[in-house]
This record gives structure tokens, sequence and C-alpha cells, in this order.
């Protein structure tokens, strides 16, 4: 026992010693949250759009006036011409085309209905129905208002009238949604990789041949390689969740400490595939790409950035190995909706046997001669 | 306490290339045992199955009562092992790296720091400077100093001398002496030829096999050839000059000489070799009969392993 101590109190001396690491690992709760939290965003604040008025009268103008007069909107420019739209659309100068018919307002009085056409650059799916959606909203905010101008004895309300509220994250805040998700990513970072990159620099250095020939026991040995990144990596999630709490204002609804405790399972987990790619590797460069290659894969499957439940059926149940998935479903269940011990019960217990399970598999693997 | 180490039938294979082929040897306690060979004749596979870092294919190697393979934790107690590559901490310490290895062997570092006082006390002066930061021959003796701390009863040391001044060197060798007078079994391998002379015994080792092993001064008293060594003004092209000369069963560089083993009369090869270099016109020539040394004999074996 007393050996752990003494490989710990090496271990503490060589990472306060680097020069390169050491920073980072205290920089990247900071970075991290501050910059990806940010960052991370569907959000579509800024649609560049081209108006093309083939009217010029006062009800296109309005029209126009409410997408200038919008947030989301910023008009770059004003043409007659469709091709010079299509160009600006080409030259990426701008995100959508509004197109107003000529006579738009003579037909709105004497036909009752007039056309607007919208395009919108679908190079990124998922931005342009955004965009769209945007564009729509306006339209039909414009539409209610020709109705009660037109019909005012007419108009009433809609039979069903609507009336939304979203819990748990009122604001449909993006970053409350997602900062639980980069704290997992910041704590799995420090397990899998300083702690794989650590045993490994051992070998490749060969500073493991004169250690294997002393009586180090093979546990020990283990033991004195996880636990200083355990340890960093608690008190880099720790830091994390200040602040999220103090800088992004993020209440942590549920218990922290069964966060933290959540957390100390997972980071077992964690340092356990650290040690099994250990196993695997001789250089810390095939550590590394190694460690890339899984945790890229996990973080895509993880429900970091889009929702596990639309991904296909074979991808849910290949997450059933994703240990991100798990603690990062437990982490917003935790912070965002306040979830005790009894609701996280079931994850929280597969993660635990997963835990228990990769360090005995891959201590099994580690071997002291070859 | 003094152990023996008894190698047999020791053979171990890499993909098929032998690296130990059918070894036997028995070394005595407290002997001072140096294995000599060119890189890749198994010296290193031979220390690294004797430490316990791997396993041999067939065979068994016995240090004191102790198997390598069932024993390995007792084995590992009373070894100090050098690698050939320096394979301390860069980043710690020359005090922090001692400190690391005498805790991780259990041992007080006050109680046993008179056995290596000897080799600390030249590095002690330097002892918080980062042991990255030291030079070959620092390194070397920094190692040694942590293979040593915990007391063992066998040194096994993996070319320690390899990559360190001529005279870092001597003084390493100084060391060793005085670390076998303390009672410790030392195994020292080598690519020098001249550090054979230093050890009470050698052995031979090429490709894997044991050419020779006996005390360097027999080696060199049962050595059948007489050797020349031939110097002349421009050395340059007289050793493509004097290869295949009649009579001579190896001619090679010797440091700044040319030595020409021959089984000959020495007095009537030297007659005929200076006046054929005479007519070659080369000036200055000097020939002269030598005691052979343990290179001039590892180099005879090597050529001709049957011998």
């Amino acid at each position: 026992m007393r050996t752990v101590l003494y490989i710990l109190q090496k271990e503490f001396i060589q990472i306060f010693r680097d020069k390169s690491i050491l920073p980072i690992i205290f920089l990247i709760p900071f970075i991290q949250l501050v910059v990806l939290s940010y960052t991370a965003t569907f959000e579509i604040k800024n649609v560049r759009f081209i108006l093309v008025d083939h009217d010029h009268s006062s009800e296109s103008r309005k029209l126009a006036d409410k997408f200038s007069g919008s947030a989301f909107f910023t008009e770059v420019g004003k043409t007659d011409s469709y091709r010079q739209a299509i160009q600006a659309i080409q030259k990426d100068k701008a995100d959508q085309i509004i197109i107003i018919e000529p006579d738009f307002e003579k037909n709105l009085v004497n036909e009752k209905r007039a056309k607007i056409q919208v395009v919108t650059n679908a190079i990124n799916g998922s931005a342009a129905s955004l965009m769209n959606a945007y564009a729509l909203s306006l339209i039909s905010d414009f539409n209610k208002e020709i109705m009660v101008k037109q019909f005012p004895m007419h108009f009433k309300e809609m039979p069903i009238k609507l009336n939304s509220s979203f819990w748990y994250n009122p604001e449909l805040n993006y970053v409350t949604y997602m900062v639980p998700g980069i704290l997992v990513l910041l704590v799995t970072i420090i397990g899998m990789f300083l702690s794989s990159m650590n045993i490994v620099k051992e070998k490749e250095k060969g500073t493991n041949e004169q250690l294997n020939v002393t009586p180090i026991r093979k546990l020990e040995f283990i033991a004195g390689k996880l636990i200083p990144f355990w340890i960093i990596a608690m008190i880099d999630l720790l830091i994390g969740l200040l602040l999220a709490r103090f800088w992004f204002g993020i209440m942590i609804i549920g218990n922290p400490f069964l966060l933290l405790f959540v957390a100390g399972i997972y980071l077992v987990l964690v340092l356990g595939l650290g040690l099994f790619i250990s196993t695997l590797t001789n250089t810390m460069q095939q550590a590394m790409f190694i460690s890339w290659f899984f945790l890229v894969i996990f973080i895509l499957m993880s429900g970091l950035f889009t929702p596990i439940e639309s991904m296909p059926m074979w991808a849910q149940k290949l997450d059933a190995i994703n240990p991100l998935a798990y603690f990062i479903k437990i982490n917003r269940m935790i912070m965002l909706k306040g979830s005790g011990f009894v609701d996280i019960q079931k994850d929280f217990l597969i993660l635990t046997a997963y835990a228990v399970g990769m360090i005995i598999f891959s201590t099994m693997r580690y071997r002291k001669t070859t | 306490m003094s152990v023996s180490v008894k190698i047999k039938d020791l053979e171990k294979s890499y993909d098929k290339v032998d690296a130990l082929k059918n070894l036997n040897l028995e070394i005595r306690p407290n002997e001072l045992f140096g294995f000599i060979g060119p890189d890749g004749s198994g010296k290193t596979t031979l220390f690294r199955i004797l430490t316990t870092l791997i396993l041999a294919d067939k065979g068994t190697i016995k240090v004191g009562n102790y198997d390598v393979v069932k024993n390995y934790k007792e084995i590992r107690k009373i070894t100090g092992y050098m690698p050939g590559r320096f394979s301390l901490y860069m980043d710690l310490t020359v005090e922090e790296n001692l400190l690391f290895y005498a805790r991780i062997f259990n041992v007080n570092i006050r109680d046993n720091l008179h056995l290596i006082d000897d080799i600390y006390s030249h590095i002690s002066p330097f002892k918080n400077r980062r042991a990255g930061a030291l030079s070959g021959g620092m390194k070397q003796k920094l190692a040694l100093s942590c293979a040593l701390i915990h007391k063992p009863d066998l040194l096994v040391l993996d070319e320690p001398t390899t990559g360190v001044d001529a005279v870092s060197r001597k003084e390493f060798w100084e060391l060793l002496k005085k670390m076998q007078e303390r009672g410790i079994t030392i195994l020292v391998s080598t690519p020098y030829m001249d550090e054979a002379a230093l050890c009470d015994r050698v052995a031979l080792m090429q490709t894997g096999r044991l050419m020779s092993v006996d005390k360097p001064q027999n080696i060199v008293d049962n050595f059948p050839e007489n050797i020349l060594n031939v110097k002349v003004r421009k050395m340059h092209p007289v050793l493509n000059d004097l290869l295949g000369f009649e009579g001579a069963e190896r001619v090679y560089r010797f440091g700044d000489a040319i030595h020409l083993a021959t089984r000959r009369d020495a007095g009537e090869m030297k007659e005929r070799i200076y006046h054929y270099l005479a007519e070659k016109g080369y000036q200055e020539i000097t020939i002269s009969p030598l005691e052979p040394v343990i290179e001039d004999c590892f180099l005879a074996l090597m050529e001709n392993p049957d011998k």
C-alpha cells in the first residue's frame, strides 16, 4: 500500500513539472465550457437575405420591412433581377432570397391572394430548415395582419389556441443543454488520454524496464498510475461545475454530490479504457491515435449534439457500450431535471458494472513480463 | 550473500530468428562475469530472461536457489538491473530518482546510502539536477546507484559503458570491482573487447551462441597464432596489399596499425613482409611481433567459430 503512495508522489511531481501539459489540464474546463457552450449552437441569428421586389408597392414594402426589422434577418441587397440574387447565393454573399411577385398588392386586394417565393441555401440542411421556419413565421405574422385589416369584423382567434411551455429548460437555452454534456467530455479527455499516454510513456521511454525488475506489484503500479488522473479529472469537474453555476448561471437542480459520485464511478470506467488502450500500444503516438478513434465515435454517438432517439436502431443499440451516452444522460437528468438516485438507478447500475468489468479486464491484460 | 547463476539449455527465438540457442553456463558466486559480443549476439535477450522481463522458450535459469520463472518475485528482490538504455526518469532529479527506487524496494535510503557512497559521491553535487540534464557518464553512475540501493546479491549490467567516454569507462570498471568486493555477483555485457580483460571470466557470444568461456588470461595464453604489428608511413593502402599474404591467417586494422595473425614463425614472416612492402615502395616500415591481446583472440574466434 505504501508503494502506491510512492508512485503517486512520483507521478504528481512529474505532472506538475510538465510545463506543456499542466497548464492545459487546468485551462481545459475554462476553454471548453466557454468556447464550446457559446459556439456549439443551432440558433441562427443572422440570416443574410436579398429582396427581389417586383412590385414596389406599399404592401410589398411593409413585408420587406418585416424582414429587415427582425433581429434574425439582415438585408444584404435589393435587386429586381432574380439572376443577380442567385449569383449572390452562389458567391455565399446571401443565405436566402425573398421574391415578391409583380402586382403583389393588386392581387392581394382584388383576388385576396398573392404569392411570395422564398429560396434558401440548403447546403447545411438543419440551418436551412431553421432559416425557412423563421421566414415562414414572419410571413404568417404578416398574413394575420392583412386578415385583421381586410376583415376586421370576421377575424376571430383560431378555435384551438396553442400554449406551449418548456420544462427543465424554459428558455430553450442551448447553453443550458450543452454544459452538462461538455462537462462529461472534459473528464473523459483527462481520464482516457492522459492515463493511456502516461502508461505508454513509460514503455516508450524505456523507464518501465528498470521498474519492472523491482518488487512493485502490478496492481500497485496500475493504481499509482490511474489515481492521479482520477483526482485531476474530479478537480476539473468541480471547476467546471462552479463555472456552470457562476458563469452560465445554470443552477444544479439535483444533488451535486450525487453527480460527483456518479462521475467518480464513470472515471473508473474511462481510466479502465485508458489502461486498455495502453496495453494495445507501445508508443504515445499509437495511444493518442487510438484514443481519438474511440473518443470521436463515442462523442458523435453520445447524444451530445444530436438526440440519441433520432439515431437509427443499430446506433441506439450500439450506444449500450458507449460510456459517454450513459453519463451525459445521467448528468443532464441530475443537473437540469433534478433527478434523484432512483431516477438514474438503471443507467447508474449498468455504468457501475461496466466500470468494474472494464478495470478488471484491462488490469488482467496488463503485463509486467512479455 | 553471494549467489551463483546456472543457465541450462536456454533457448529463445523471435519470429523464427534464434536469439539464443542451447545456452549452458554456470557463473560462480561473487564472480565478475563478462559477456562480450557484437550487437545482435543475444546478450540483451539473455539478460532480459535472467531479470524476469521476458520468458524463455526452453530451458531454465537459476539464481541461487530461485528459478527465474517460478520465483520471479524473489529474483526481483535480490537483483539490481541496469538496462542498456537509460531508463530512469529524465524529469525527476538525481535525488528523486534514487529516493523513488529506494522506496519501492522498501529500504531506508539513509541506512543504505553508505553502500553506494563510492558511486553516489560522484553525482551527489548534482543531486538537485534533473536526470535528463546529466552527462552520459553521470547518468550511468546514477543508474548504477539506483540498481544498487537495495543491496542486491546479483547485479546485471547491460552494456553499461556504451556511449561513455574512455575516462568514465575506466572509472566505471573500478567501481564495479569495488562492488564485487562487497560480495555481489556481477554480470556485465559489453561490445568493447578491451573490457573483457577486466572480468574474472568472459564469454564470447555470437548469433545466440557461446563461443568460448574462460579466464581472459587463459584465452590469451591458449591462442595458437603469432601477431605481427605492421606500421608504415602511408597507412591507407597497406591493408589491401597485405590481404591474402601467403601464410597470414588474418589481416585487420587494429588501432592505428595493422595486425597480421600467422601460425608460422614470426621472424621469418617479418622478413618476408618487410621485403614485400619495401618492394611496393612503402617507407618507414616497422614490423614488430606482439603478445596477442584478447581482441586478437576474439577476432580469430568470431571468424572461425568451429575452432
